[in-house]
């Protein structure tokens, strides 16, 4: 693209003037791309995998769905979410209380509580009963904290590396949080074993290859919501915003509005991601919301290129599937390899395996 | 089109007990091209800093009827008044179009915001022509030429709709010509706003002045037109002497 303009101010100002043909060459790429994702998720996949490969590639797409948040808030935004798990884990929670609760039958009680609780259920557990209220809990409560807690952080101007420990410490508070609570949320283990999702059995294949297909979906629709606010006056002002967060100020801007926005979107994504989790996984845990899982979303949007659309998709199901695959085979191995990628990526590509095109050439066009 | 000027009375500015600035007073009306010059060190940074909102002050700075200290940045930018930076600072990632449409745009709702930019603002249009940017539209503002990219600073400013204009030494760094294409661009749109010059360059000074204020430590040294503040003993002992012998 570089080249192209280039070679447009040789020939004088007509072609500078009119640069719509560059952009629909962008946008026509950004498109086939979106087409080839969808394929690849919604026909390929389901065509080539046995049922337990796709269930795997299911978890892998609620991971992506994180990632294309973590790609909006961090790699267009430049917040450093360390602490994703947060949201994870609340859209997670609601699906769960509302699955066991389904499971449990009209007034009935989940079968845990009978076993570590006092055999009630909690009143704040009740309106987890209506499977509205879940579904409006699993969107808004993420989006409502990452509101407060963005309010309060980026209007004190907390930013950079302050802003990622806080945001982790924020994560290692949550899981130590969830441990705690044995008798009302199922403690260390979690909440687990679902028979039913919205009246659907979770034990037959058809609805879980079914679950697939949602979570699919919500993932493509996620892109679109992320590609549309990239192009937007919105997108071009939070780079600003990125780059140079002081100078937009001076230009009649609150950028605390600006950043806010992006990250209770990217708070709202890992919300849905963790309630499409639940029933394709079976289990929420501590274990899958606490610092590793939030760094773990991360490793795979660095790798795949935080600033770009389809990077951080790719990027975080690359890193799962080869995270399952190695450590299948070598289980002590895989923390030292993602360890060492995830440096290897930050000193050589800090934009990820995506800028290796971009690079090359920027290279040509400086030459 | 209206009368509002900026005034400044008894403005101070301190860092844990330093006096960096220290009671300035002046007036700057509409029309004039005024210049702020000092050493090193003088305080005019700071003082642009205190007006824009950068660093707490006391005294008063107000444009129109509106008092401009103790306000919040953003709020004091809307209120009309822009600034530059010493070292240029747009936003290297986005293009010439894109910096300017983010200028013009502080006020848009979010819908505006939430959609794609189809077509080019009217006053961004206009200000390309001003600036003389007009077919590097679309170049990453990162690889502009040094001078360009404080033209483009400049024109972010009049889309941004700033009626006060501070700049903070505008012309470090650039050529002879660009020097003199800025002089004129100041000329061209300082008729209709209130713009303030920090500079150390005496003959750029010279050349375009139209009012003076000599800063120093802190103090307003001396005030008046090009002439009169030469022919100032005080000002040729603190700063025109020493700037003789380039130590400014
Ligand atoms: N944030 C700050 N903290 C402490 N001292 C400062 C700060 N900013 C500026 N100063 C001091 O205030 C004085 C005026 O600085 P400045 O306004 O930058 O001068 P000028 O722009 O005229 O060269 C200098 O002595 C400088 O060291
Ligand atoms: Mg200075």
């Amino acid at each position: 693209m570089t080249m192209e303009l280039d070679k447009a101010d040789e020939t004088g100002t007509a072609v500078a003037r009119t640069p719509p043909k560059r952009k629909l060459n962008k946008e026509w790429a950004t498109a086939f791309g979106f087409i080839a994702l969808a394929v690849a998720l919604l026909v390929l996949a389901p065509a080539v995998l046995s049922d337990f490969r796709l269930s795997l590639l299911g978890r892998f797409v609620c991971y992506a769905i994180v990632a294309v948040g973590i790609g909006l808030a961090w790699g267009r935004g430049g917040m450093l979410t360390l602490g994703q798990g947060v949201f994870f884990g609340l859209g997670a929670y609601a699906m769960a209380m509302h699955l066991k609760l389904a499971d449990a039958g009209a007034d009935g009680v989940p079968d845990f509580m009978k076993l570590y609780g006092s055999g009630q259920v909690p009143g704040w557990w009740e309106p987890f009963r209506s499977p509205v209220f879940t579904v409006i809990a699993i969107v808004a409560v993420p989006a409502l904290v990452a509101f407060g807690l963005g309010a309060a952080v980026f209007r004190r101007r907390v930013r950079g590396a302050y802003f990622a420990i806080l945001s982790q410490a924020l994560a290692a508070a949550f899981a130590i949080l969830l441990i705690g609570q044995q008798a009302s949320i199922g403690g260390t283990n979690g909440l687990n074993g679902f028979r039913s999702f919205f009246g659907f059995n979770l034990y037959d294949p058809v609805n879980k290859r079914m679950l697939f297909y949602i979570a699919a979906s919500v993932l493509l629709v996620m892109v679109l919501v992320v590609w549309q606010l990239y192009r937007s006056r919105y997108g071009e002002l939070l780079v600003a915003v990125r780059d140079q967060e002081e100078r937009v100020r001076f230009l009649g801007y609150d950028p605390a509005n600006v950043k806010i926005v992006a990250y209770v979107v990217a708070a709202a994504m890992a919300g849905i991601a963790g309630a499409l989790f639940v029933p394709i996984v079976g289990i929420i845990s501590p274990a899958s919301v606490g610092v590793v899982p939030s760094i773990a979303f991360l490793i795979g949007v660095a790798i795949g290129g935080r600033s770009t659309l389809f990077g951080p998709v790719v990027g975080a199901i690359a890193v799962a599937w080869a995270q399952t695959s190695l450590s299948e085979a070598f289980p002590s191995f895989w923390t030292y390899f993602q360890g060492a990628m995830f440096v290897l990526v930050v000193a050589f590509l800090p934009k990820g395996f995506a800028s290796v095109g971009a690079f090359r050439k920027r290279k040509e066009a400086k030459a | 089109m209206n009368g509002d000027y900026l005034e400044l009375t008894d403005v101070g500015v301190s860092f844990d007990g330093f006096v960096a600035v220290d009671g300035v007073s002046m007036t700057v009306l509409q029309g004039d091209l005024r210049f702020l010059i000092g050493p090193n060190g003088a305080g005019k940074t700071t003082l642009v800093d205190a007006i824009t909102g950068l660093v707490p002050a006391t005294g008063s700075a107000t444009f129109g009827a509106t008092e401009l200290l103790g306000k919040k940045v953003h709020k004091i930018a809307r209120l009309g008044i822009g600034r530059t930076f010493q070292t240029a600072s747009v936003f290297e990632e986005l293009s010439v179009l894109q910096n300017l449409d983010i200028a013009a745009g502080a006020g848009r709702g979010p819908l505006t915001m939430l959609r794609r930019r189809t077509s080019v603002p009217e006053e961004v249009e206009q200000v390309l022509e001003v600036i003389g940017l007009e077919d590097l539209r679309d170049r990453q503002a990162g690889v502009l030429a040094h001078g360009q990219k404080q033209w483009l600073e400049i024109g972010m400013l009049i889309v941004q709709n700033a009626r006060v204009l501070l700049l903070d030494e505008p012309v470090a760094g650039m050529s002879a010509h660009e020097r003199e294409e800025t002089g004129l661009l100041l000329r061209r749109i300082g008729a209709e706003r209130t713009v303030v010059v920090v500079e150390h360059d005496m003959d750029f000074m010279r050349s375009f002045a139209t009012s003076v204020t000599v800063l120093h430590a802190g103090k307003v040294l001396s005030e008046g037109t090009v002439a009169q503040v030469q022919a100032d003993p005080r000002v040729q002992e603190v700063y025109l002497g020493r700037a003789a012998e380039g130590v400014a």
